[in-house]
């Protein structure tokens, strides 16, 4: 079947997608984007959020078909597009923080990341959090948060530092 | 501007891809290319008897399906068995795909070739393979009565046995120090398995250029150069014509440094066959059951000590569970048996283990590797003497440590890298104060008070390690500065996750006097850097960050060399600063390293306005000299080799604070509290992050994750939905403090610090839920199930 939706902003179609597909199948196998991983395709892990019609759900759970005509965003869409690529890949060098969202930006500076596989799901988690958040979310809300999200690697203690320097730095809601 | 930037907390260069979708690890490479996937064996312990393909041949889009018989030379053979040893005198491992007997759930059988991955598994559902159920050997004590046999050929289930004894000052064996001391205590110790589990699962990717008849894999491996080496010999290929590249690699914590795995071999040997590319990604449950896990021992100790608490001898003796494989060796029991004495002196000592199969997935070293069961040992018998004494648990510590004055201290055993247990510097005694200081442990029973005062139980526990970081053999590092200015770092070891691109560029910084924006650093590529050993064993900044400053210095004395000579300067009074080689205090005579880098290639064309410089006619040339000197080489580059003669021991000591309740016997940490010396710091934000990830791991092996094995051998929690690996609301704030006692081993004076967060977190939780429940604690992890058992049964 043809799925149409939008990502990130561009409407687009991905065809010949089976009836079982997942969105995360869809969105890393047939449209090129695979900022958003699989670790578990359970909905345990979160390392697969994007967000639906501006909702974080895990891709993972999310069946190709239920995608048709809605909107979604993955990490890729949270910086500028036009941005320079900053560090394209692991034989480039160049660092850049240009056209970074903020959240990003605060993952950055906070040492926030290890392997960086679960982090393009905790940025879109954290990003979320934060379109909600009235202020600095106490330390519980963030815990809680992003209680959906698995680190192996960082403990987790400097991405809670990524989300309340994210937040200092928006300040509060308009 | 400065360019030292050794031991800042300079922000980590791979992320601005990785925190932007940007990255690419193995599932994000190879669009288009094949799928394979396995059928795996459901037993734990069965004959083969056939494989019927038939039903599977209909899928649309099959392209292959292969068995044992099909597999050609080498490839049919046992996969290596990586560290042999002579006490490990029954080594078995696995063939690629199962020959006749599989030995745990999670084999792999068959190997199924697909357009996609969704066909491969269709494909992989309608092969029916025929099996003769075997008994299965199941649980570690059961095993080692031998009345069931893992590997028919292996009596009494033992792989290995190794007794190692060090005498004590007056020559008296530790069971004579034990027997005859004023004090014993005899008890036995329980750790169970737990799993690396990083959040991306292995994987390989194979392209064969048949015009070229060479191959390129991609593997998320934590050695590639040696992977490379495995391939080449299995599928009989040229080394020159094979090229591994670790991508971006989401986590290894050590089970991808085991290789080759099945998959990494069968993968590239497919696609050269087939002449297609080839993928295969591990799924959550394939790693549940066919890679690796670790921790599972049983230990029985008996130690005699003075009134002091002064440890007089000590003997233990381990059972150590190793699944049904030993591709690693007995590396993991090794460490376990060496790295138990930790910071202290323990008079006579002897430890003896016994290596066991079982009918369960392969152990090789997670994180720590054998370290956490040790320090559990040790720590747990340092309370436990406290307990029998009354005294305070950190003044029996203090009674035993290695003393500063007392380095190098010889611990009269032999290390997993073969060479003596040596440890070249420390400072226990002022950790431990720092410790105490940090966690307020003087002041911890008023608190203690306070909280029952108001029906509260709280306790607290502390725990000590040393760790022998930086095993050798060897890494190397490549340095060459281009016309551009620009300075191109490659080693061989790998990343994981440890943001080596940016400590070593730090490095590299440093040492060459350049902007770090100019250096760009590529790990695990054997296009750029043959020979490696690997990551792992907190070994990479150690190893490859010596390797990569000596290659800096050579590079930085060729370049003042030839920049004195272009300046008509004596190399002695130049400095690099900002990338300018500069007369020191005449920055005015000056020349960049780019054209430094110009100048060092003679050149007969000229291809931009800079190159110009070096071409024939640019300017007055010696004649009687060629453009090259002899023992000389053209261009800006330099690469040394790190090859310490032994590992340089880091120590940290953790404090913890926890809660238990009284009704539901849940357990929280309050406080979590770390010192840790790593020798000098290249990058404290990096090695702080090091630390928090391990003892986030060290809180899950202590409290959440076990692996559950049915008496079939069935694993029965192989998911995250029930195996519990902690989330942001299970891990407490984590607070550190540094001690910097460099290495006199190596030119950095650094020490290794990727494992050390894990080790002793099983200790410290044991100890403070002891201290709060005043009941022993000796068998990790504990649920609060196990606690509320433990209670009703006091
Ligand atoms: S992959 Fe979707 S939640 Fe884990
Ligand atoms: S950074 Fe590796 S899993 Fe989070």
């Amino acid at each position: 079947m043809r799925v149409n939706l939008t990502v990130n902003g561009r409407a687009t179609a991905a065809d010949d997608v089976w009836e079982g597909e997942s969105l995360l199948y869809v969105l890393r196998e047939r449209l090129g984007l695979p900022g958003a991983k699989n670790a578990c395709e359970q909905g345990e892990c979160g390392s697969c959020t994007v967000y639906l019609d501006g909702t974080p759900v895990c891709a993972c759970l999310v069946a190709a078909g239920q995608a048709e005509g809605r909107e979604v965003v993955t990490v890729e869409g949270l910086s500028r597009g036009d941005a320079p690529l900053p560090g394209a890949g692991p034989a480039h060098g160049d660092v850049s923080g240009e056209g970074l969202h903020e959240v990003q930006r605060a993952f950055l500076d906070a040492g926030a990341v290890q392997c960086g596989f679960c982090t393009p799901g905790l940025v879109v988690q954290a990003h979320a959090l934060l379109a909600e958040a009235d202020g600095v979310p106490s330390d519980a809300d963030i815990r809680e948060a992003l209680a959906g999200n698995l680190c192996r690697c960082t403990g987790y203690e400097k991405i809670l530092d990524a989300v309340r320097l994210a937040a200092t730095r928006l300040g509060p809601p308009p | 501007m400065t360019t030292r930037l050794f031991g800042e907390p300079v922000q980590r260069r791979e992320d601005p891809r990785l925190i932007t979708g940007r990255g690419r690890y193995l599932d994000d490479l190879g669009a288009g290319a094949l799928a394979a996937a396995f059928v795996r064996s459901p037993h734990a312990h069965a004959r083969i008897l056939d494989v019927d393909v038939s039903d599977a041949l209909d899928v649309d889009g099959l392209v292959a399906i292969y068995t044992w018989e099909d597999l050609p030379g080498a490839l049919a053979e046992p996969l290596p068995l990586l560290i042999p040893h002579p006490a490990l005198t029954h080594g078995r491992t696995a063939y690629p795909l199962a020959r006749e007997i599989v030995r745990h759930v999670g084999e792999p059988v068959v190997m199924v070739v697909a357009r996609d991955r969704y066909l491969a598994e269709d494909a992989c559902a309608l092969i029916r393979v025929g099996y003769e159920v075997l008994k299965p050997v199941v649980g570690l004590e059961e095993a080692a009565g031998g009345a069931h046999l893992v590997h028919d050929d292996v009596p009494g289930n033992i792989g290995a046995h190794l007794v190692q004894e060090v005498p004590g000052p007056g020559g008296e064996t530790a069971r004579e120090a034990v027997d005859a001391a004023p004090h014993r205590l005899e008890f036995r110790l329980d750790v169970e398995r737990s799993a690396c589990t990083p959040l991306e699962g292995k994987g390989v990717y194979a392209r064969w250029d048949a015009d070229d008849a060479s191959l390129r894999v991609y593997s998320s491996t934590q050695t590639s150069t040696s992977v490379r080496m495995a391939i080449a010999a299995k599928l009989g290929l040229p080394l020159p014509k094979v090229e591994v590249v670790a991508p971006d690699v989401g986590g290894g914590f050590g089970v991808k440094i085991v290789h080759p795995w099945p998959e990494e071999i069968l993968v590239p040997w497919a696609a050269r066959l087939l002449n297609r590319e080839l993928k295969w990604t591990e799924d959550r449950r394939e790693h549940f059951v066919s890679s690796s896990h670790e921790r599972g021992q049983v230990q029985h100790v008996r130690v005699g000590f003075d009134d002091d608490g002064r440890l007089l001898g000590l003997e233990v003796e381990i059972l150590h569970d190793h699944g049904a494989y030993t591709p690693y060796g007995i590396i993991v029991p090794i460490i376990t048996s060496t790295q138990l004495l930790g910071p202290y002196k323990v008079g006579a000592y002897r430890v003896e283990f016994s290596s066991v199969y079982t009918n369960t997935v392969q152990v090789t070293p997670y994180r720590g590797a054998g370290r956490p069961q040790g320090v559990f040992c040790m720590e747990r018998t340092m309370d436990k003497i406290a307990a029998y004494l009354g005294r305070d648990r950190t003044e029996v510590r203090a009674a035993n440590f290695v003393q500063p004055d007392e380095f190098p201290y010889d611990q009269g055993l032999t290390f997993q890298d073969g060479r003596p247990l040596i440890y070249d510097s420390g400072d226990y005694p002022e950790a431990l104060r720092m410790l105490k200081e940090l966690i307020g442990w003087d002041s911890f029973p008023e608190e203690k008070a306070r909280a029952a005062a108001e029906g509260r139980r709280i306790g607290i526990g502390v725990g000590c390690y040393v760790e022998g970081t930086g095993v050798g053999p060897y890494e190397g590092g490549h340095v060459q500065i281009t016309s551009d200015g620009r300075v191109h770092v490659s080693t061989g070891l790998t990343s994981q996750g440890q943001g080596h691109e940016t400590v070593f560029a730090q490095i590299a910084a440093t040492e060459l006097g350049v902007p770090i924006e100019r250096v760009s650093v590529v790990t695990g590529d054997t296009r750029r850097f043959g020979y490696a050993v690997g990551t792992f064993a907190s070994r990479a900044a150690v190893m490859s960050g010596n390797a990569i400053a000596l290659a800096c210095r050579k590079v930085r004395e060729k370049a003042l060399r030839i920049a004195a000579e272009a300046l008509e300067a004596d190399p002695r009074d130049l400095e690099i600063t900002d990338g300018m080689v500069h007369v020191a205090g005449a920055p005015s005579a000056s020349i960049p390293l780019a054209t430094v880098a110009v100048l060092s290639n003679p050149l007969r064309y000229a291809f931009d306005e800079e190159a110009k410089r070096a071409t024939q006619f640019a300017g007055p040339a010696s004649d009687d000299r060629p453009p090259v000197a002899e023992g000389e080489e053209p261009g800006l580059e330099g690469r040394d080799y790190y090859s310490p003669v032994r590992s340089t021991f880091a120590a940290g000591m953790h404090a913890a604070i926890v809660e238990t309740d009284p009704d539901t016997a849940e357990i929280r940490i309050l406080r979590y509290a770390v010192v840790h010396d790593c020798g000098r710091l290249i990058n404290p934000m990096i090695v702080e992050g090091q630390i928090h990830g391990g003892v986030a791991q060290g809180v899950g092996g202590a409290l959440y994750e076990k692996m559950v094995y049915d008496e079939h051998g069935q694993l029965l929690n192989a998911s995250f939905m029930d195996f519990l690996m902690p989330y942001a609301t299970e891990i407490p704030r984590i607070e550190t403090a540094h001690l910097e006692t460099p290495s006199p081993l190596n030119p950095l004076g650094i020490k290794g610090a990727g494992e050390a967060g894990v080790i002793p977190v099983s200790a410290v939780l044991a100890a403070a839920i002891e201290d709060a429940e005043g009941i022993p604690i000796d068998r990790m992890p504990i649920s609060p199930s196990d606690l509320h058992t433990l209670r009703r049964s006091r």
